[in-house]
């Protein structure tokens, strides 16, 4: 691990000022960080710590919830009004990482962690776009069967790994953000970007921003939700494929609906064609297949990964299937 | 700048990039936690900070100022053994020992979050008040304590055997 000078916020606007003095990244739990920087693969000169900042889950006026950044993840999952107006997002929280790193990880660090592509932890041995942009990706016609079929680049087809991510993207969840030019806000779906061809480039975050919370607006639709990770064991896996969806019916036809899928790209991966297909039409297996096709029809599977295609419509089509018999 | 270690006070390293595992095993001399992938993907190197099981490999030591770390040093004691220590004996709970602190302290920190009644993957109804620690919620919730010799069955029934005496003795003395 190369050297660092290590700092503690007492704020977010001292911790962007510091930052900005430092040349520094943020530090959250560590939990990925920490791990980069013991790769060598992150080397900044100094870190801010801002687990100190807000953890506080509060209701907003409007009947969402605002969520400090770092707040852990473990305390989102278990807290009562996540539960039982969210579930979904617990669901998904609860399905990432371990207990341990759970209780470590904050939400402005689990949307910050960076892919766990193997090209890219492999900074001696491999070539990876992200690592150094323009020098090539081996993960294109290596070992790429987690990799992604939806939204990558002829530079990059790494995935992000977040589960919370996945179920924030069907809930439409806010980032809101403080930097060295003021405060702002962000649809969690356009806070990660497509590879393109600055796979290094991976949010929407200026240099110095800061992730000050995480805010959900009301979702009725979340009462009838679930979160489906599908992997290559029962526990403490990443996402082959994984599915948030939640589904709101009326007489039979779906007056709205919410899908995202995690595991098959760079970001979240809001499923909006699926939502389109679904909307106002009956809740049929047909029509959840076709809504599936819809949003799959653009897929580019790599040497290692077309069966994610596949897997990722079944485990659409069987999440709406027993979210439509719920609901029936 | 300090910490508490089993109820002792330390002095936190000058040099930031020390974990809290390093600073526990070579700074401390407390070699119970144990260092296995030193990448957050095994849990044998599991430690309580302020009662709650985290991975000591991907802490940084600096940012356990003044707060609270109990290893597996300060669990128990030889002839004085905590009751899952004893369990993991009884059960053959392991066979080389390696996971066994981690597993230990993870195991402790797990039946707090039962009582306490956080959810995990394998909760039916997230709702619910009480969760009951059956095999499949238990094995759910060590998943992040590999067990490369593959006592895991040891494991389970010394984590269900131990706990399960406490639920009994918690309703006796109601």
């Amino acid at each position: 691990m190369n050297p660092f000078v290590y700092n503690r916020a007492a704020d977010a606007a001292d911790a962007v000022r510091r930052a900005a003095a430092l040349n520094a990244k943020y530090l959250g739990g560590g939990t990925n960080l920490v791990d980069l920087m013991r790769e060598t693969i992150e080397r900044p000169p100094a870190l801010v710590d801002v687990t100190g900042l807000s953890r506080e889950i509060a209701q907003t006026p409007d009947g969402g919830l605002m969520i400090g950044a770092a707040t852990r993840n473990t305390a989102l999952a278990e807290h009562p009004l996540v539960r039982e107006r969210y579930p979904l997002l617990t669901r998904a929280i609860v399905a990432g990482a371990s207990p341990q790193i759970r209780n470590m990880a904050t939400v402005g660090g689990n949307l910050l962690q960076r892919t766990r592509c193997v090209y890219f932890y492999d900074d001696d041995g491999a070539r990876c776009n992200k690592r150094r942009p323009g020098e090539g990706c081996d993960a294109i016609g290596g070992f790429n069967r987690m990799h992604a079929v939806l939204g990558a680049s002829d530079a990059c087809i790494a995935v992000h790994p977040s589960d919370m991510c996945v179920a924030l993207a069907a809930l439409e969840a806010v980032v809101h953000l403080e930097g060295p030019a003021g405060a702002r806000s962000l649809p969690l779906t356009d806070f990660h970007r497509l590879p393109g061809d600055r796979p290094d480039l991976e949010t929407e975050l200026a240099p110095g921003e800061l992730i000050t919370a995480v805010e959900l607006p009301p979702a009725a639709v979340a009462a009838r939700s679930a979160y489906r990770k599908v992997r290559d064991r029962a526990s403490y896996a990443f996402a082959l494929v994984s599915v948030a969806a939640a589904l709101e019916l009326e007489g039979g036809l779906v007056k709205d609906v919410r899908l995202a899928f995690g595991g098959l790209a760079h970001k979240p991966w809001r499923a909006w064609k699926a939502e389109a297909a679904l909307r106002g039409n009956a809740a049929s297996a047909d029509a959840f297949a076709a809504a599936a096709d819809a949003e799959l029809a653009d897929a580019r599977p790599r040497s290692g990964n077309a069966f994610k295609v596949e897997l990722a419509r079944r485990t659409l089509v069987a999440v709406l299937t027993d979210l439509a018999g719920a609901v029936a | 700048m300090n910490l508490t270690v089993n109820g002792v006070v330390a002095a936190l390293p000058d040099d930031p990039r020390v974990s809290l595992l390093d600073l526990l095993r070579e700074q401390l001399r407390l070699p119970g936690a144990k260092k296995g992938c030193n990448q957050g993907a095994c849990g044998a190197c599991t430690v309580l900070l302020d009662g709650e099981r985290i991975l000591s490999c991907l802490t940084l030591a600096v940012q356990c100022e003044g707060r609270s770390v109990t290893t597996i040093e300060g669990v128990g004691a030889p002839g004085a053994l905590h009751p899952l220590q004893q369990a993991f004996l009884e059960h053959d709970g392991f066979q080389c020992g390696y996971c066994t602190p981690g597993q230990i302290c993870s195991a402790l920190a797990m039946a707090d979050e039962i009582r306490r009644g956080v959810p995990s993957h394998v909760t039916g109804d997230l709702t619910a008040e009480t969760i009951a620690l059956d095999r499949d919620e238990l094995r759910e919730r060590m998943s992040g304590n590999l067990c490369r010799c593959g006592a895991h069955n040891g494991i389970v029934e010394a984590i269900l055997e131990t706990f399960a005496d406490q639920t009994e003795q918690l309703e006796a003395a109601e």
